[in-house]
């Protein structure tokens, strides 16, 4: 913003400042590990760079001492798709449910909503002892999906109630009005409606439980997911085939997350975007010719 | 087909779950095939009524009738009716022909067999180049013809619209106005349209029910509304008219005399209302049907006259609005009573007057309109 005099307020450079320091701590170590992991075969774990190439890369799916790297993804995203589902099925059946107040909404509201405060590691540590006290075995797709999914469905339903927030009624009540039955409502109206919050959940599902540490540190069972192998991988991995998985691993959230703001965004273009553009002048609206 | 849309409203109450009472017990009977409008201040009920006709709220008491039958428990869909929502509702993801064919899809129809039926109502309401546009891109004029066009598919007996034309500009409003009227002639079914807009109203009803606090005031034609009030607060809501008191003092030859709060005296026709029995009346004289003098003009007596000092003056076109405060005829300012007087545009020109100035208002006993409520009251127009 600029005053009246054209100069910038002392305030604008000492935000600017800021913000770029904030940028250079998220994006500065990440960038670190992308150029560290595309080093020759000499490389090691720190600058300068020794030569260039993508040998990590090779190395990090060839060679067994690296760790279980294949395996653990394909625990990994089978994983987060069904936490994915899960979410969002429960989250909008619930944004659904607490449009209307009913008989404890309250509790149950702040009772969900207390387990995004609870700490992760304790969580975790509480699931795989009920597990064992019960005689349950543990896996990726039993305990772990279940403690991951009290990070998930409370941001779920967090979205959901912004969602439905500015979702207006009348759509339903004009569907109902138009002979529509309750379930053709929901898939003709409201889901086709609130689908770009439907993906921002599901892209939350997806996302928090490919990188769930916590949660999934005591209650994975036997085999690891990708964050507790790339854990265990700092401690006996003294190669940039760390670096090299570091990459991988991002690129593939970064795609993850750029295909669903596409489809977000392609929805919102398609419903509004056009709108300004095609908008006949005022005068003219109205009669048959504005079309 | 005769009757099918005929409504009848039978002691309507509607009381919501917090304790508001939304509609205090409405009887009304609407024709079939008449345009009738519901007319009020926001918060009287009015859309509420529209809504328990549809079917999207139940009545805590009452009857609804729709040609005949009871509807009391059926779905918005087994009534006959379909609605129009205000800004229209239109589903923002369909295309123009598929909202239209919404109602088909629903039942069921198969889809060449619903475009088919969509095409010839969008041939009607002159949607057919905007078929495949989706809402966002249709201007509000177009959005309203979809949404008359996506109700009328199912050929309802009863239209009901809420606050058509609110999303509108004032000059779409105009034209859109009329496009209604013309549709509810060429369908002949029975519209039920609410509106806060007074001149809206007048212009396309057939049948004006103005309604205050959960009641109807007085449900007649258009110039039956406007003309011959029959409370106070129709006469103030309706506008174009001065409401004035006054205390009863005499009879004689078919005529009542009353006393006004600063001394005038009226003379009114002596109705069934003007006995000694009710000590104050009110009465309502319209605003284009008094005279308007400079005060050293008026002759003596003053009879049906009142004076006071010239508040605003308003060009309007074809006339101008002159406000007065009211005062007694000797000078001293009385209170907030205002009185409005319209002065034909030509007459007010060729003597002018100015803000402060003192002038005398009078008008013909003929002029007079008696109204049957107590000085209740009401907006001000």
């Amino acid at each position: 913003m600029l005053t009246a005099t054209g100069k910038r307020p002392w305030t604008f450079y000492a935000l600017a400042g800021f913000f770029a320091l904030y940028v250079a701590f998220l994006y500065g170590p990440m960038l670190c590990i992308f150029i560290l992991s595309f080093q020759g075969q000499g490389g090691a774990l720190v600058f300068p760079m020794r030569g260039f190439g993508l040998y990590w890369f090779v190395d990090l799916f060839t060679q067994v001492r690296t760790g279980d790297v294949l395996g653990a993804i394909s625990r990994s995203i089978p994983l987060a798709l069904i936490v994915m589902t899960l979410t969002v099925v429960i989250s909008v059946a619930s944004g659904l449910a607490f449009r209307n107040r009913f008989r404890g909404s309250g509790i149950l509201f702040y009772g969900a909503i207390a387990s995004l405060v609870a700490p992760g590691l304790v969580l975790s540590i509480g699931i795989g002892l009920m597990f064992q006290l019960l005689g349950l075995p543990q896996h990726w797709y039993s305990s772990a999906v279940g403690a991951q999914l009290t990070s998930t469905l409370p941001f779920g339903l967090l979205i959901m109630f912004a969602v439905f927030g500015r979702f207006n009624r009348a759509y339903e009540e004009a569907a109902r009005d138009l002979g529509a039955a309750p379930a053709l409502i929901l898939r003709l109206v409201v889901v086709p409606i609130i689908l770009p919050g439907i993906i921002a959940v599901a892209l939350f599902g997806f996302t928090l439980s490919y990188d769930e540490f916590a949660r999934t540190l005591q209650t994975s069972g036997p085999t690891n997911t990708l964050p507790l192998e790339i854990w265990s991988m700092t401690t006996n991995v003294t190669s940039p085939a760390l670096y090299a998985l570091g990459t991988v691993t991002t690129a593939f959230s970064f795609i993850v997350i750029a295909i669903s703001l596409t489809a977000i965004a392609l929805i919102q273009r398609r419903r509004f975007g056009r709108t300004l553009a095609t908008k006949p002048p005022v005068a003219a609206g109205g009669g048959a010719a504005g079309g | 087909m005769s009757g099918r849309g005929r409504i009848e409203l039978v002691g309507v109450f509607k009381r919501y779950p917090d304790g508001t009472v939304a509609v205090n017990g409405v009887n009304l009977t609407v024709e079939d095939g008449t345009y009738c409008c519901l007319l009020g201040p926001s918060g009287c009920g009015k859309t509420t009524i529209l809504r328990m006709i549809a079917g999207h709220e139940a009545p805590t008491d009452g009857e609804i009738v729709i040609g005949g039958e009871n509807v009391a428990g059926r779905p918005p869909s087994q009534r006959g009716t379909a609605m129009m929502f205000q800004s229209y509702a239109l589903f923002p993801h369909l295309t123009v022909r598929d909202n239209i064919a919404f109602a088909l899809r629903a039942r069921g129809m198969a889809k060449a067999e619903r475009y088919r039926e969509a095409d010839a109502v969008m041939e009607q309401v002159q949607l057919t180049a905007l078929a495949n546009r989706l809402p966002a891109q249709l201007s509000g004029g177009q959005q309203q013809r979809v949404a008359l066009a996506r109700a009328i598919i199912t050929k309802p007996r009863v239209l009901l619209l809420d606050e058509p034309l609110s999303a509108l500009d004032e000059f779409l409003r105009l034209q859109m106005r009329s496009e209604l009227r013309l549709m509810q002639k060429q369908l002949g079914i029975t519209f039920i349209h609410v509106t806060h807009t007074q001149l809206e109203a007048v212009a396309v009803a057939d049948q004006v029910v103005v309604m205050a606090q959960g009641r109807v005031e007085q449900s007649a034609s258009a110039r039956g509304i406007y003309a011959e009030p029959r409370s106070a607060y129709v006469a103030r809501f309706m506008g174009g008219q001065n409401v004035l008191t006054g205390k009863f003092e005499a009879v004689a030859n078919g005529q009542a005399t009353l006393r006004g709060p600063l001394g005038q005296q009226f003379v009114l026709p002596q109705t069934a209302r003007s006995a000694p029995a009710h000590p104050a009346m009110t009465f309502a004289v319209r605003r284009d049907r008094v005279r308007l003098a400079k005060q050293a003009a008026v002759a003596a007596p003053p009879v049906n006259t009142v004076f006071g000092t010239v508040k605003a003056i308003e060009y309007q076109g074809i006339y101008v609005k002159v406000t007065l405060a009211l005062v007694m005829p000797e000078g001293a300012v009385n209170g907030a009573d205002e009185f409005v007087v319209y002065v034909e545009e030509g007459r007010y020109f060729r003597d002018p007057i100015a803000i402060g100035e003192k002038v005398a208002g009078s008008w013909d006993i003929d002029d007079v309109h008696v109204l049957t409520g107590g000085p209740s009251a009401g907006p001000v127009h």
